[in-house]
């Protein structure tokens, strides 16, 4: 029988290998180990011989019969992987196919920008008030140290509406100066805040909108000085346009409500008729400053004797335009999704002065 | 405020370049706008000689020249008709830039002949408006010198901006005195001349006011000068007032203009045979008119000031001189005016009449009103320099107006406001040089304010004038003191929900836009309109003309404009401010937003579908989610504002009271009022109305997860179709609180085999036990309570 053996391998081994898929090497083991196979039958012929012979041949079946079995699970895993092949060869799409629709909308410039004055501010101990779009003519004007004949308050320049308050018209703000006043009303001093905002002014041109925003500073105590207010604007513009060096120029100018009062100039270049903000020969001016009058204080109930401290001012958008190279003012209002898309931020782009990166 | 370099040097007397001298009027606060140094832009064109001219042979309008430029003699085609042989004028050579035309010369053929530059007009040279012919030049100058210097063009123009409390600095004088205040230079002293009258003004001058109104005019000086003779003005004031771009007129205007300049001191000259008695100075009378110098007749009412005489008026104090007694070639006896008038008064006048002249321009800031009889001295001098004549006594009227005011200055002052250190004389030195009389005085000084000096009110104002004088840029930098050693946060909770409702709409496709808080009455009345009390007094245009009670209505133009350029399919919001009143309560922060068109658009791999309800809901509900506390918990009800559709819109709130949002589709009435195309869904959260989380603890409830399988079982009920989605939910979940964990909606149906008013709504409820895992008997037990209680709640039925 075991001589059988022999030729019985050679014969399964070929089928084995030829088979070319699982079906018939099913059959193949069938064949061979299935209940009426050749190896099953075999094994049952083990139960007539001499003990001491079964023993060894029973051995020697079994080595055998676990050969066959390797050999068909190898020969399984062989054309199973062939066939998974050729199924994943036939798979094949085509990647270059877009991506099915998602959109992201996007962070407005001005917001995107308010919110990196904030975190630049937020650093130095700031925080944000704000009051209300429709004031008071005495919180826009009268308390800030402006007077009941100054042109800022004539029809050309200031918003009106039909609502009076104290006999006098109220006005849409024309800066966001009127909450330093509501501030400084309800607060104690020391006060570090500041008021972005919408403001209004009668203004439509290429360089004026009627309604833009602002962002007001100021800080109340009893020992702030110019020297901290270039201290606290340098460091701002410097974060802000990420340039360590970039210079930065006090001059003297007039505010009704500070004294003295600073206007703040950026270095800058305009080489080749292109604005380039850093290091140059030329100034630009993005702010007003100044500490503030001791009028202003008075008038919201503060010790000018005691207090001192500096206000300051800036235009959101111009920073915005500055620092992204927005040209036209204009276009910031005019929900073009094309600008909205080329010009907004992307909402996971938070401004936080953590990243190296810059604001 | 324009002045030649040569102008300030009469007063200044410096050895500092031009840019030094630039630098400093910045670094005072007179900001440089800029300098036109014409030697500069003139420094490529020389004097050239015609030494020929000839006729085009092929252009009757054209010559053709040969020009000597000093080095060559070159061909020149010329079209001017006054260019002939002999002449000199100014050369341009080719690959020099033409201010003028905009070009840079370079050979051209001109009807068949070679062209190697050009003779140049004023225009081409960008002096004037004048191009009837090439300029031409004096004989004796020398061929191929520098134009600039042949045309007397070589001193720079400053043009500074001066703030609105700097009137003494729009005269030239008042400049050089700030300078002079640096050590830039010092102020060269003015030479008043003492002018002794013949005789007595034959006119008389009257302050003809009331009580209420002696402020109009307080004092008057003049002279009666007999005699004169107007012709031009001589070169040098001709060339003075043309470098600053005033025309010179004749003699005595020209004198006006440049005490007006020199002294920002404006007066007036009559033509004192015209003028009909005495002069009265006095407010108008009620629709008094008047012609003035520039053309135009004026009505005046009892506020205005006027110059008149026994006829009328003949002048707008401060603003404008009449026509009538103007002076001209034929003048022969004048009367000059230097008088003083009220800054507010002079403001009103011109604002009422809209009218702006140099003299108002000065007289609103402030004029020295002690420089009366020393101006009218330096003008009488003028006059009789220029224009000859006899001079009268000096007619003095009224009184100078009480300008006296002194400070005190700490001598602590200037280091504790300014920061910087500067010493006791610096100081002292620097209030003097600029007009201040100083005296020392324990603990600081004792400054009295120049008369010149309206700005200076107080102690502040000098560290002002000490500071700026010695330089912002030697203020040492500070850094801000930190007021905790970290800082605690700059927005509060109500600003941070803000900033996520914003990043949150953006991660959801939705775009930022920014639109103006007013709009048009039309728009604002189809979302509930707006009260008459904030209606604009004086809008841009009507399209702006009441502040806005929605912010949809300028989304749903911003969509709309949008789809008219081909992007139909868009997302916008805005979180801004929405009025519904005068009061700052009425103001309220709203997130709004607008979906248009296909929310998937049409692509290879998935049904296109458009925008609908729900995917503004989905907007609604993440917002809130991020805007935390209760909001989370915030009941949906069907309905919204008459501008939703009535069946297609919902409002979240918590209780009856407090809403927290609406969300819809627009109505159809409304997207035809704007004429634009639907269906847009849009949304209104009122982000301030979500209450605070009720407390900052950060830490979450322990997390218990059970270890026992979770199961899932469906039911389908059909109920009447008024019954929603969230009654079914509703009563399922509440069927076993605590085994229930989640119920979706996974069909909604209607028709088919259903009555009318039939609804087939098939849910999945999920069960996950904490105890043990359940058996199929338990299962079962749930599923009995769960149909029992839909049924209950709903009257519906398990569907079969």
């Amino acid at each position: 029988m075991m001589d059988n053996l022999d030729a019985l391998e050679l014969e399964l081994t070929g089928m084995i290998s030829d088979a070319a898929d699982i079906n018939v090497l099913e059959q193949v083991r069938i064949l061979a180990l299935g209940k009426k196979g050749n190896i099953t039958a075999l094994m049952k012929g083990l139960g007539a011989m001499e003990p001491k012979e079964r023993k060894a041949a029973g051995q020697e079946l079994n080595i055998f019969k676990q050969k066959i079995s390797d050999l068909l699970d190898t020969r399984k895993l062989e054309i199973e992987n062939t066939s998974l092949d050729a199924r994943l060869a036939e798979e094949k799409i085509d990647v270059t196919l877009p991506i099915r629709p998602e959109e992201l909308g996007t962070i407005h410039p001005i917001s995107q920008t308010t919110d990196e004055l904030i975190s630049i501010f937020g650093e130095m101990g700031f925080v944000v008030a704000e009051g209300p779009n429709i004031e008071e003519d005495w919180y826009n004007f009268t308390a800030l140290n402006i007077p009941v004949d100054h042109p800022a308050r004539q029809e050309h320049d200031t918003f009106y509406i039909n609502a009076e308050k104290e006999g006098q018209r109220m006005v849409l703000r024309t800066h966001t100066s009127p909450v330093q006043i509501r501030t400084m009303q309800t607060q104690k001093p020391p006060i570090r805040i500041i008021v972005p905002g919408r403001t209004y002014r009668c203004d439509h041109d290429a360089t004026h909108s009627p309604m833009f925003h602002q962002i007001e500073g100021l800080v109340i105590d009893e020992a702030t000085h110019m020297g901290h207010l270039k201290g606290c604007l340098i460091e701002m513009c410097r974060a802000f346009f990420a340039l360590d060096e970039l210079p930065v120029r006090f001059r003297p100018s007039y505010f009704p409500f500070t004294e003295p009062s600073a206007e703040v100039d950026i270095g800058c270049s305009f080489g080749d008729g292109t604005l380039k903000i850093g290091e140059g020969d030329d100034w630009l001016e993005i702010l007003g400053s100044g500490m503030v009058n001791p009028n202003v204080l008075e008038n919201c109930g503060i010790d000018s004797t005691k207090y001192q401290g500096f206000a300051f001012g800036m235009g959101i958008e111009r920073m915005a335009m500055l620092k992204y190279g927005i040209p036209d003012l204009r276009t910031f209002y005019d929900s073009d999704i094309r600008w909205l898309k080329h010009y907004g931020f992307h909402p996971l782009d938070v401004p936080s002065l953590v990243s190296r990166a810059g604001l | 405020m324009k002045f030649s370099l040569s102008w300030l040097k009469e007063y200044l007397k410096t050895d500092k370049s031009l840019d030094e001298i630039l630098h400093w009027l910045t670094m005072v606060g007179l900001e440089v706008e800029g300098v036109e140094d014409r030697a500069k832009l003139l420094k490529e064109f020389v004097v050239g000689h015609v030494l020929e001219a000839k006729q085009h042979p092929d252009a009757d309008r054209l010559q053709v020249l040969q020009v000597d430029n000093g080095a060559e003699t070159l061909e020149v085609v010329c079209g001017a008709p006054n260019a002939r042989a002999g002449m000199k004028g100014i050369f341009a050579g080719n690959g020099s830039y033409i201010p003028g035309l905009d070009v840079t010369l370079k050979t051209t053929k001109i009807r068949g002949i070679t062209s190697n530059g050009m003779m140049l007009s004023e225009r081409e040279i960008g002096l004037s408006d004048e191009h009837d012919g090439i300029i031409e030049v004096a004989a004796h100058l020398d061929i191929g010198s520098s134009a600039a210097e042949a045309l007397g063009l070589m001193d720079p123009v400053i043009d500074i901006a001066i703030t609105p409390n700097r009137g003494d600095c729009l005269g030239v004088y008042g400049i050089a005195r700030d300078l002079a205040a640096t050590d830039v230079g010092t102020l060269k002293p003015l030479s008043i001349p003492n002018i002794k009258g013949a005789f007595k003004s034959p006119i008389n001058v009257n302050l003809n006011f009331d009580d209420d109104h002696t402020d109009a005019c307080p004092i008057f000086s003049g002279r009666y000068i007999k005699g004169v003779k107007n012709g031009e003005s001589p070169q040098w004031l001709k060339d003075k007032l043309l470098a600053i771009g005033l025309r010179p007129i004749s003699a005595l205007v020209d004198i006006t203009n440049y005490m007006t300049i020199a002294h920002c001191r404006p007066l007036h000259v009559f033509d004192a045979d015209r003028i009909n008695g005495n002069i009265n100075i006095r407010m108008a009378k009620e629709n008094e008119k008047m012609l003035a110098l520039d053309g135009k007749e004026y009505e005046m009412d009892a506020e205005m000031t006027v110059i008149a005489d026994d006829q009328g008026a003949e002048g707008l104090a401060g603003v404008i001189g009449g026509e009538r007694t103007s002076v001209s070639e034929n003048t022969v006896n004048v009367l000059l005016e230097t008088a003083y008038f009220s800054p507010v008064r002079t403001a009103m006048t011109g604002r009422k009449l809209n009218l702006q002249s140099d003299a108002r321009f000065r007289f609103e800031r402030g004029v020295d009103p002690a420089f009366l009889r020393d101006a009218t001295e330096i003008a009488t001098q003028m006059i009789l320099d220029l224009c000859g004549g006899e001079p009268s006594e000096m007619i003095i009227t009224g009184s100078e107006p009480d300008w006296k005011r002194n400070y005190f200055l700490r001598n602590t002052r200037v280091k504790d406001l300014g920061g910087v250190d500067i010493s006791a004389e610096r100081t002292q030195e620097i209030l003097e040089a600029l007009g201040f009389k100083v005296t020392a005085v324990e603990g600081g000084w004792e400054v009295i304010v120049p008369s010149w000096r309206y700005d200076v009110v107080g102690e502040a104002d000098l560290v002002e004038e000490v500071l700026r004088i010695n330089g912002f840029n030697a203020i040492p930098i500070v850094p801000m003191e930190p007021l905790t050693a970290l800082p605690h946060g700059a927005i509060n909770l109500t600003q941070d929900r803000r900033s996520r409702a914003r990043r949150t709409l953006a991660t959801r496709g939705i775009t930022e836009v920014v639109t103006f808080s007013f709009l048009h009455a039309d728009q604002a009345n189809l979302f509930g309109g707006s009260p008459k009390s904030i209606e604009l007094v004086n809008p841009i245009s009507n399209d702006f003309s009441v502040m806005r009670p929605s912010i949809l209505p300028n989304l749903i133009s911003a969509i709309s404009r949008n789809a008219d350029r081909g992007y139909k399919d868009s997302a916008l919001f805005e979180i801004g401010p929405q009025f519904s009143g005068e009061n700052p309560d009425d103001e309220i922060i709203v997130a709004t937003g607008i979906r248009g068109g296909k929310e998937t658009p049409r692509n290879w791999s998935c049904a296109s579908r458009e925008v609908d309800v729900f995917d503004v809901k989905a907007d609604i509900l993440a917002v809130l989610q991020q805007v935390g506390g209760p909001a989370a918990s915030a009941q949906i009800t069907q309905g919204a504002p008459a501008w939703y559709h009535p069946g297609k819109s919902g409002t979240l709130q918590l209780g009856p009271k407090l809403i927290l949002a609406h969300f819809g589709e627009l109505h159809p009435t409304i997207l035809k009022a704007m004429d634009v195309e639907g269906p847009l869904v849009g949304f209104e959260i009122f982000l301030d109305n979500a209450p605070l989380p009720k407390t900052t603890d950060k830490s979450r409830p322990a997390l218990n997860l059970s270890p026992f399988q979770s199961v899932e079982r469906d039911f389908s009920f059909i109920v009447e179709s008024n019954i929603t989605a969230e009654n079914i939910v509703r009563a399922a979940l509440m069927a076993d609180r605590d085994l229930i964990t989640d119920v979706v909606v996974f069909d909604v149906f209607n028709g088919g085999s259903l009555g009318a008013e039939e609804l087939s709504i098939g849910i999945t409820v999920k069960l996950e036990p904490t105890k043990a895992t359940l058996t199929d008997s338990e299962i079962e037990a749930v599923s009995e309570k769960i149909i029992a209680n839909i049924e209950k709640q709903t009257g519906g039925s398990l569907r079969g």
